[in-house]
């Protein structure tokens, strides 16, 4: 089973829920879908045997071959590409624009003269390791890269479908959210109960909706704040996973990258018992189908 | 006039609350909120909308099923696996790149144009306010906040304001490089915890990519000391000056929940706080 944990807003607590649930349970690998700010390794505090560079492509131009008729431009839907048309005194030149391309291979590919060739760029490297018996995966997007995308895919290429594999998505609900929850089997939702909180709730709600994946909420700092992401789940029918109480303990714990179930194994039963509420829930939805 | 950019890398450091109580001391400025895909700061300035617009972008495949003659091509050609085995488009994965409808032998492929999302001006009570709301799993998030960051700025030069301020989104990816581009200085919000010290760290390197000069302060000092010690060494050893410590006070979330901005909801130590910090910015 695929489980990714999600929030819409950042800083709910998608880390701890993620790492402590994966400390609990056995046979799990983990994948850092975070690329832009990954922070599980720095709980788990992997052993890292391998990395892997992750590129795009991104078009080359052979200037000899080049006429400069300008499809490549035109086939650009990203505006990636500029072409200078020659005249009696300039040869004409192609300009392009690597951190615009979204690596479609539309250019090379409709190139009349085949003069365009597709180069790797790299954009970050992804890390493969293992803490004790769990195996670990993240991404780490170079810092001025734009598409975090492309490099969740690459982690995404590794899941492992003989264990319970566990992702820790980015923040937001645009697009490096659903490259990360996309294909998940049951997605967990973190909030917590300010309006903040309930505002991106909502709109993660809509997103998990579309996409069609069960999901349920779990509530960080559940005693803080008010009553209305309760309120709002109740009448959704959206079912609490968890309620995790504000503490010191926890707060001290995690500012220091130490997961709670290490310091405090009373917790390893509470993440046990989410992960029973999330098959419940699972079974229940694949029954419906 | 100057744009000012709060960012944090880590998300929930304290971004929005810190924005809200700058909107609350700032006077002439415009606010804009460019966490596009999950905006807040609407929930403390209680904008009054005056003016909606579409924000149209980027396009989706669409395959006409009375023309296809499930020949492949499409879905031997597309990189980003959009194009499902029983030939129709899975809109959440095209990016629309447009290759397919540029080869299809049967011209059975049309591109069509997504409304992306909404981009508001409105009115609030600390003056103008410009935010959107990017459409459910849509992309574009940068074209939108480099649009609405537009808007901010000719609104901004045309009332003959002092200040953009501007509440950027978690992360280093598209919508924070254009968050920050050409911003004139970047108020990094991080906590005292291990993930805040390494986010901010790569949020710190992303603004020194774009040379935009960077101030910082620690949010929640008080709950880890020695890693408020650390952030603050690490800050020392990259010239970043740290111009504010709020402590962790239980008035932000009761202000939060009654929709307020720390400043006007009560006299309060983060609240004093932030007043030092917006007089270290100004």
């Amino acid at each position: 089973m695929i489980i990714s944990i999600a929030s819409g807003k950042g800083g709910t607590g998608k880390t701890t829920v993620a790492v402590n649930l994966a400390l609990s349970l056995k046979n799990v690998q983990f994948l850092d879908c975070d690329v832009e700010e990954p922070n599980a390794h720095l709980f788990l505090k992997p052993c890292i045997k391998d990395e892997v560079r992750a590129y795009i492509p991104v078009p080359e131009v052979d200037e000899v071959k080049c006429s400069h008729c300008g499809k490549c431009r035109e086939a650009c839907a990203y505006h990636a590409i500029a072409v200078l048309p020659g005249n009696s005194v300039n040869k004409g030149s192609v300009l392009i624009f690597p951190y615009l391309c979204h690596g479609c291979g539309a250019c090379s590919l409709l190139c009349p003269q085949k003069a365009i060739k597709e180069v790797n760029k790299e954009i970050g490297v992804v890390e493969i390791g293992e803490k004790e018996h769990l195996q670990f995966v993240h991404g780490r997007l170079n810092v001025g890269e734009a598409m975090s995308p492309p490099l969740i895919r690459q982690v995404k290429k590794l899941i492992n479908p003989t264990r319970t594999v566990i992702i820790d998505a980015p923040p937001g609900t645009s697009c490096p959210v659903i490259t990360a929850v996309k294909g998940s089997d049951f997605c967990v939702l973190v909030t917590e109960p300010t309006p903040f909180g309930l505002n991106d709730l909502i709109l993660a709600v809509e997103v998990l909706r579309k996409l069609q994946i069960p999901f349920g909420v779990v509530v960080n700092r559940s005693d803080i704040g008010d009553g209305k992401v309760e309120d709002y789940c109740r009448n959704e029918h959206i079912p609490i996973l968890m309620n995790i109480s504000f503490s010191r303990e926890i707060a001290v714990s995690y500012s220091e990258g130490v997961p709670i179930v290490e310091r405090d194994v009373s917790y390893q039963d509470k993440f046990i018992n989410l992960y029973i509420n999330i098959c419940g829930i699972k079974n229940e939805a694949d029954s419906c189908h | 006039m100057k744009q000012i950019v709060v960012i944090s890398g880590k998300g929930g450091t304290g971004k929005t609350v810190v924005t809200g109580a700058l909107a609350a001391l700032a006077k002439n400025k415009v606010m804009v909120d460019c966490d596009v895909d999950a905006a807040d700061l609407h929930l403390l300035l209680h904008p009054e909308i005056k003016e909606r617009h579409e924000f149209r972008s980027g396009q989706t495949a669409v395959i006409v099923k009375r023309l296809c003659k499930k020949c492949g091509e499409c879905r031997s050609i597309c990189r980003f696996g959009a194009i499902k085995p029983d030939f129709s488009v899975e809109p959440f994965s095209c990016e629309g790149c447009a290759l397919c409808s540029q080869i299809c032998p049967q011209g059975a492929i049309r591109m069509e144009e997504n409304v992306a999302g909404e981009w508001f001006i409105s009115d609030t009570r600390h003056g103008p306010f410009v935010h959107a709301k990017l459409g459910i799993a849509e992309e574009n998030s940068g074209k939108l906040v480099a649009k609405i960051r537009q808007i901010a700025k000719e609104l901004a030069e045309k009332s003959g304001l002092d200040y953009v301020i501007i509440d950027g989104p978690p992360g280093i990816g598209c919508p924070v490089i254009a968050s920050l581009s050409g911003a004139d200085c970047a108020l990094i919000v991080t906590e005292p915890t291990l993930s805040g010290l390494h986010d901010a760290g790569r949020v710190m390197e992303l603004a020194a990519h774009f040379n935009i000069p960077v101030k910082l302060i620690v949010n929640k000092y008080d709950l880890n000391l020695l890693m408020t010690g650390k952030i603050e060494e690490f800050c020392r050893s990259r010239n970043v000056p740290v111009i504010g410590k709020i402590v962790f006070d239980k008035t932000v979330v009761k202000a939060l929940v009654e929709g307020k901005n720390i400043i006007d909801y009560a006299e309060c130590a983060a609240g004093d706080e932030v007043r030092r910090v917006w007089e270290g910015l100004s």
